[in-house]
């Protein structure tokens, strides 16, 4: 099965004054294609160290970081940036758009960024639109974000990160900031996508959306403490 | 490329409209700076090209020879008259002694009243040759001007300036009227034959500060003059009686080329210097007067640039500061924008941006009030002249006359230098931007 993802011996090493705080201790993972994965653990755990390092956000101080086929792990900050913006979708817990864009103009974000920094054409926008229209924001397409609610703020998220037609979904607490019914929607939708193929990592402290996934990996202590599928 | 830079151009605009009087307010440190480079530049290249135009008019071929009055106590002569200046002889010497010379006019002139009818005026008597209209571009507007026959035949005719025959006759035509003019006890009647233009004032010469006023001149043949008034001149002035003998106020000689001007003037001094131990005369050469006169206007554009560098250096600060506090507030934007992709590069655009399109702005509408200079300077002078007229006639009429010039240059350099300022203010805080760790910046409240 081709690997979306996958991780060696990952350490993570902060300088806190004198002090080597040591957030990751060696983690080793792999995430196959159309993985869907909750990662679970108590903070300090290392669950978002590893998250950031997945993220293309920071690198590691030692282990190897493969994401989809290419190793992430000793790339430059310029070649991150464009490992973030081709291979990577993200969703954060606080949706994360900017606030004095459109909806239509955050969906298009990742396009400003795109190598070679291309103009949108007009194929770019049809795609955003198909997006908006999947995760059923055709009708709000001129709103900005504090016209929208939470649910909606997360579902442009989501097309955002579809945009660039990413390698691994990374989902930071998606349904930490909505109310059960509203973040029940939202993972209906990375259920759905999941479904349909895609790779998704999410970070969750609740139980009953860490069921959804396909599996779970518990960490505590910087180290992979715990594997578990679902149902079981 | 273009196309990205438009649409860079146009985030910026977006972000800086997010915050209309923020934005307003940082420009407008830039926006005083440009206007007022542009309007002290306007006013200084008008204050010089008047003077120029004034030294202009002297002639650049000219030489002039001005008879000076030694300081007291230095004279020869019996203690209250005193004998200076340049004497006939000297007048004869020049002809003789200097070879690029073509042209040489004598002059005497003395201050004094005139009197048509019941009307009395103060006027400056002037005798000349006939030469000195061609010398001075005199229009005549009436009449004619002196001839030589006038010279030759001693005859008592005059021509008036434009402000003298208004003084003496109102509005009607002099030509053909009678002027009394009256000297050391003695009064003379002249004809008017003739009536010049109105023209405007010349540079100083000779020492005096003040420009030279021409509009009360009264012209009389050189050789009626002498014959009428004579060289000694008795004037009595509060109580005490002042007099003086002098035979030419001025001899202005013309050369040929303006490069024989320097040479002539060192002939002449070394003519005269023999003569004049007392250093009664002044050899003033208008093109020298010009250099200065353009090294001064350059000393004065050097100090406005500085000035002008200052306050755009105060706007540019302003300029950060206000960046400054953009980006700080915009470090989750900044997250956002490095998560999806943005490089630093793209961060220290997006920034730079910002900060050249508001002081681009800023330069821009500084430029369209710059513009502003010459219908306000229009509008202040009528402004005065209508309101307060006691405060008007005494300002000086480099004021009065003043007509600011807009340099392009001061336009182009100060548009561009508000540019840089954008890019040397804006850098620093584009580069925070971009520094910041995306994790950090995310996380950021």
């Amino acid at each position: 099965m081709r690997m979306a993802a996958e991780f060696e011996n990952l350490e993570k090493h902060y300088h806190l004054g004198d002090v080597v705080v040591k957030a990751l201790r060696g983690v080793t993972a792999a995430f196959p294609e159309g993985d869907f994965v909750a990662l679970m653990g108590s903070s300090g755990s290392g669950k978002s160290t590893l998250l950031n390092l997945l993220g293309a956000l920071d690198r590691p101080t030692h282990g190897r970081y493969i994401l989809g086929g290419y190793d992430v792990s000793t790339l430059s900050d310029r070649q991150l940036s464009q490992v973030r913006n081709q291979l990577i979708g993200f969703i954060f817990q606080s949706y994360n758009l900017i606030a004095q864009y459109t909806v239509l103009e955050n969906i298009q974000v990742p396009l400003q960024y795109r190598p070679g920094r291309p103009p949108i054409s007009s194929r770019d926008r049809n795609r955003c639109l198909d997006l908006a229209e999947q995760v059923g924001l055709s009708d709000r397409l001129d709103h900005r974000p504090y016209q929208l609610s939470g649910g909606q703020q997360q579902r442009v998220a989501i097309a955002r990160a579809l945009l660039n037609d990413p390698e691994i979904i990374l989902a930071d607490e998606p349904t930490g900031n909505l109310d059960s019914k509203t973040g029940a929607e939202i993972m209906q939708i990375l259920g759905k996508l999941n479904r349909e193929g895609r790779t998704i990592i999410m970070v969750t402290h609740e139980p009953d959306i860490a069921e959804q996934a396909k599996r779970q990996i518990y960490m505590r202590d910087g180290m992979i403490a715990g594997e578990g599928i679902f149902p079981g | 490329m273009i196309a990205r830079l438009i649409s860079t151009i146009r985030l910026g605009f977006k972000s800086l409209m997010l915050h209309k009087l923020r934005s307003g307010l940082a420009m407008l440190g830039i926006m005083i700076g440009v206007t007022a480079v542009i309007w002290l530049v306007a006013m200084g290249e008008g204050v010089s090209y008047q003077a120029q135009q004034q030294i202009k008019d002297l002639g650049a071929t000219n030489v002039i020879v001005r008879s000076m009055k030694p300081s007291s106590g230095s004279a020869t002569g019996s203690s209250f008259i005193i004998e200076y200046g340049l004497t006939r002889d000297d007048y004869q010497r020049i002809l003789e002694g200097v070879p690029s010379i073509r042209r040489a006019v004598p002059m005497r002139e003395i201050k004094g009243d005139a009197r048509a009818g019941s009307r009395e005026s103060e006027i400056q008597l002037l005798g000349v040759t006939p030469d000195y209209r061609d010398m001075n571009h005199l229009i005549v507007e009436r009449g004619r001007f002196l001839s030589d026959r006038d010279v030759i035949g001693e005859e008592n005719v005059c021509v008036l300036a434009a402000g003298a025959a208004t003084n003496l006759f109102a509005h009607e035509n002099p030509v053909g009227r009678k002027i009394e003019i009256q000297f050391n006890g003695k009064s003379d009647v002249y004809k008017v034959v003739g009536q010049t233009a109105d023209r405007t004032p010349s540079a100083a010469i000779g020492g005096s500060l003040a420009g030279r006023d021409f509009n009360t001149d009264v012209y009389i043949p050189l050789t009626t003059l002498r014959l009428r008034i004579g060289d000694q001149v008795i004037t009595s002035r509060s109580g005490s009686r002042e007099g003086e003998i002098v035979q030419l106020s001025q001899i202005t000689v013309t050369v040929g080329e303006v490069e024989e001007v320097e040479e002539a003037a060192g002939i002449i001094e070394i003519l005269l210097e023999k003569y004049h131990p007392l250093g009664d005369y002044a050899v003033v050469v208008p093109s020298e007067l010009l250099r200065q006169a353009e090294m001064l206007r350059m000393m004065f554009n050097v100090l406005l640039i500085l000035i002008a560098g200052i306050s755009l250096l105060v706007g540019g600060i302003g300029i950060m500061n206000i960046m400054l506090a953009t980006v700080t507030e915009r470090t989750r934007e900044i997250g956002i924008r490095r998560a999806l992709g943005a490089t630093q590069e793209d961060v220290i655009i997006q920034f730079l941006a910002e900060t050249i399109v508001l002081s681009a702005a800023g330069g821009m509408i500084g430029v369209v009030f710059g513009f502003g200079c010459i219908p306000v300077t229009y509008l202040a002078q009528t402004g005065l002249e209508r309101w307060l007229p006691e405060v008007w006639s005494t300002l000086p009429t480099t004021i009065r006359d003043l007509q600011p010039r807009i340099a392009i240059w001061s336009i182009i350099a100060s548009f561009l230098i508000s540019v840089g300022v954008g890019v040397l203010f804006g850098l620093y805080p584009a580069r925070r931007a971009a520094m910041m760790d995306p994790i950090e910046a995310l996380r950021h409240e």
